[in-house]
């Protein structure tokens, strides 16, 4: 496997309080890394760093090799790396389908102002985007009427819309009932299985993260605490202490 | 939200310039009238535009006194409207683009102000350099040829009006186009989540910019128009009562459609003639009341009035 995107030494404080304090990671090639850690530890932080949001005070990100650090995420995004929100940034007024239409517009040809956004080959691939996260039935609802993991699963097709290779999702499960979490994880993880692409995300769910992380970082005030195979990293006993705050006992049954 | 189709909108459009041609018929001395409201109906169409990006301009009356006085000065030069028109509005175009470079950075009450501050100085550059612009005399602009033909003043007037009229429905037809594309429905996005539009790639601050240069045209047209119609241009047509009169139109007319300007600002300069031949020193009482009305009771403005109507129509 070869490394996506590899961050060195990235340092990010907001005034005393610091969000990345040496990072060093690297991201391989259609992995699925899972960061984990308290709030508070950065995690955000990094994907902001990465999608150049944020600008880290020293270090580097590279993504294929290539520097991305300085760049506006508008770029960022055009050389492959999109994002999903913690909160779904979705346009309340318009339509599902609309958002998705958006989405791939951005991608495909936005600066047009004379063929409407819903013209078929737009709408064709929005809808075919839509039915791959099982969110075609809900197209034409208003998307601010939607249940929060509806919400969710549109804003992270908005990002796979961009045909990206690296997908960062910040908390792609909060705010989602129990019962509904793993069947969105599941769908998600299915279609960006299918779409080759690489996923970072950020997770407080376990349970999540156990099943479908290839590797996982715990981060604690801005440093990695471990990294490694999922199976490993959370059944060592200092991360188990430090950051899943459970002693004992096994994750899954 | 079911919304009239575009068949409708273009139906409604045809029928309401029909009847403007009726009214201008019958009533002739109404032609001046409608010529002026129309061409501010132009000018608020172009406000409609950034206020789908959530942002209110309070000073885009410098863009239509800016074109006022590029016919009032190139009038002499080249007496032809149909080249007079374009020059003013592209002129117009053109000092959007560089005032828009610089607004586009800004949001909400900032854009707001900074597009007023910036209108001020220009109302106050008209004013003070007498010597050019003849100050608060302001300039008489001689009757320019249309197509080549030396009007008489009914023709002239005519003419005008036709021209006004014409225009009103390509820009219409255009901006919806606009406003249905992705750019266009960028805008609204803008609004509300502009972050997720960087995150998508996609410059927001550059997708402003095209909605502010349309804008700007758009108020060059109407600057233009009402400088051939009314044929005297004075520093009034930038002070800023006048941007505030594009908002208060754009409110009253609403914004949910192209059409919406057009009804707002033909409302409105039929209230004014009229409350001001009843009531000569305190129509703004009347206007004030209509605004108040329209907000308290109709807060989609005159053309939500209609969508009521029509969607209560296709129910029955």
């Amino acid at each position: 496997m070869s490394v996506l995107l590899s961050a060195r030494g990235l340092r990010l404080a907001f005034g005393g309080v610091r969000a990345a304090d040496g990072i060093d990671l690297d991201v391989m090639q259609g992995e699925f890394l899972a960061i984990i850690g308290p709030n508070g530890a950065g995690k955000t932080s990094f994907i902001n760093m990465t999608t150049g949001y944020l600008r880290p005070q020293a270090g580097s990100i590279a993504f294929d090799g290539q520097p991305i650090l300085g760049l506006p995420p508008r770029k960022i995004v055009r050389r492959g790396i999109a994002r999903s929100f913690q909160l779904p940034q979705l346009s309340g007024e318009h339509t599902v389908l609309e958002n998705a239409a958006l989405a791939v517009a951005a991608h495909a040809g936005f600066w047009s102002p004379w063929r409407a956004l819903l013209r078929p080959e737009y709408r064709r691939d929005a809808e075919a985007l839509l039915d791959s996260f099982g969110l075609l039935p809900l197209a034409h609802a208003r998307a601010d009427a939607l249940n929060e993991g509806a919400r969710k699963l549109t804003d992270i097709a908005m990002a796979v819309a961009l045909k990206p290779r690296l997908l960062l999702m910040d908390e792609p499960t909060s705010g989602v009932a129990a019962s509904e979490k793993m069947a969105i994880v599941e769908t998600l993880v299915r279609v960006l299985r299918q779409a080759g692409v690489t996923a970072v995300f950020v997770e407080h769910d376990m349970d999540v993260v156990a099943r479908f992380a290839d590797r996982v970082a715990v981060w604690s005030q801005g440093q990695i605490l471990a990294l490694g195979p999922a199976a490993q990293v959370l059944e060592d006993p200092e991360v188990r202490r430090e950051v899943i705050g459970i002693e004992a006992g096994p994750l899954l049954p | 939200m079911s919304r009239p189709g575009g068949k409708q909108e273009a139906l409604l459009a045809l029928a309401g310039a029909a009847a403007l041609v009726a009214i201008a018929f019958g009533a002739p001395w109404l032609k001046f009238v409608l010529t002026i409201a129309l061409a501010k109906g132009l000018a608020v169409l172009g406000i409609l535009l950034l206020l789908r990006a959530g942002q209110v301009s309070f000073g885009h009356a410098l863009y239509v006194a800016f074109a006022a006085y590029v016919v009032a000065f190139l009038a002499p030069l080249v007496p032809e409207a149909l080249v007079l028109l374009p020059l003013a509005a592209l002129g117009a175009a053109l000092l959007g683009l560089v005032i828009g470079l610089f607004v586009s950075r800004y949001r909400e009450i900032f854009f707001g102000m900074m597009n007023l501050a910036l209108s001020m100085v220009f109302y106050s550059l008209l004013e003070k350099f007498y010597h050019f612009t003849r100050g608060t005399d302001g300039i008489r602009v001689q009757p320019p040829r249309v197509a080549g033909m030396a009007l008489t003043r009914d023709g002239y007037e005519w003419a005008l009006f036709g021209i006004a009229l014409g225009l009103c429905l390509v820009a219409g037809w255009l901006a919806r186009i606009y406003l249905a594309s992705p750019m266009g429905q960028a805008l609204s996005a803008i609004k509300t989540r502009e972050t997720r539009l960087e995150f998508m790639g996609i410059s927001a601050r550059a997708a402003l910019l095209f909605a502010y240069v349309a804008s700007a045209f758009l108020a060059g047209c109407a600057g233009a128009i009402i400088a051939m119609t009314t044929r005297h241009v004075t520093p009034l047509l930038g002070y800023w009562t006048a941007s505030g009169e594009l908002v208060f139109i754009a409110v009253l007319g609403g914004a949910g459609a192209v059409l919406g300007p057009f009804l707002g600002a033909i409302a409105f300069e039929l209230v004014r003639v009229y409350a001001a031949a009843t009531l000569a020193d305190s129509w703004q009482l009347i206007l004030g009341s209509v605004l108040l009305g329209v907000i308290l009771f109709a807060s989609r403005g005159l053309w939500g009035v209609i969508e009521a109507l029509l969607r209560r129509g296709r129910r029955a």
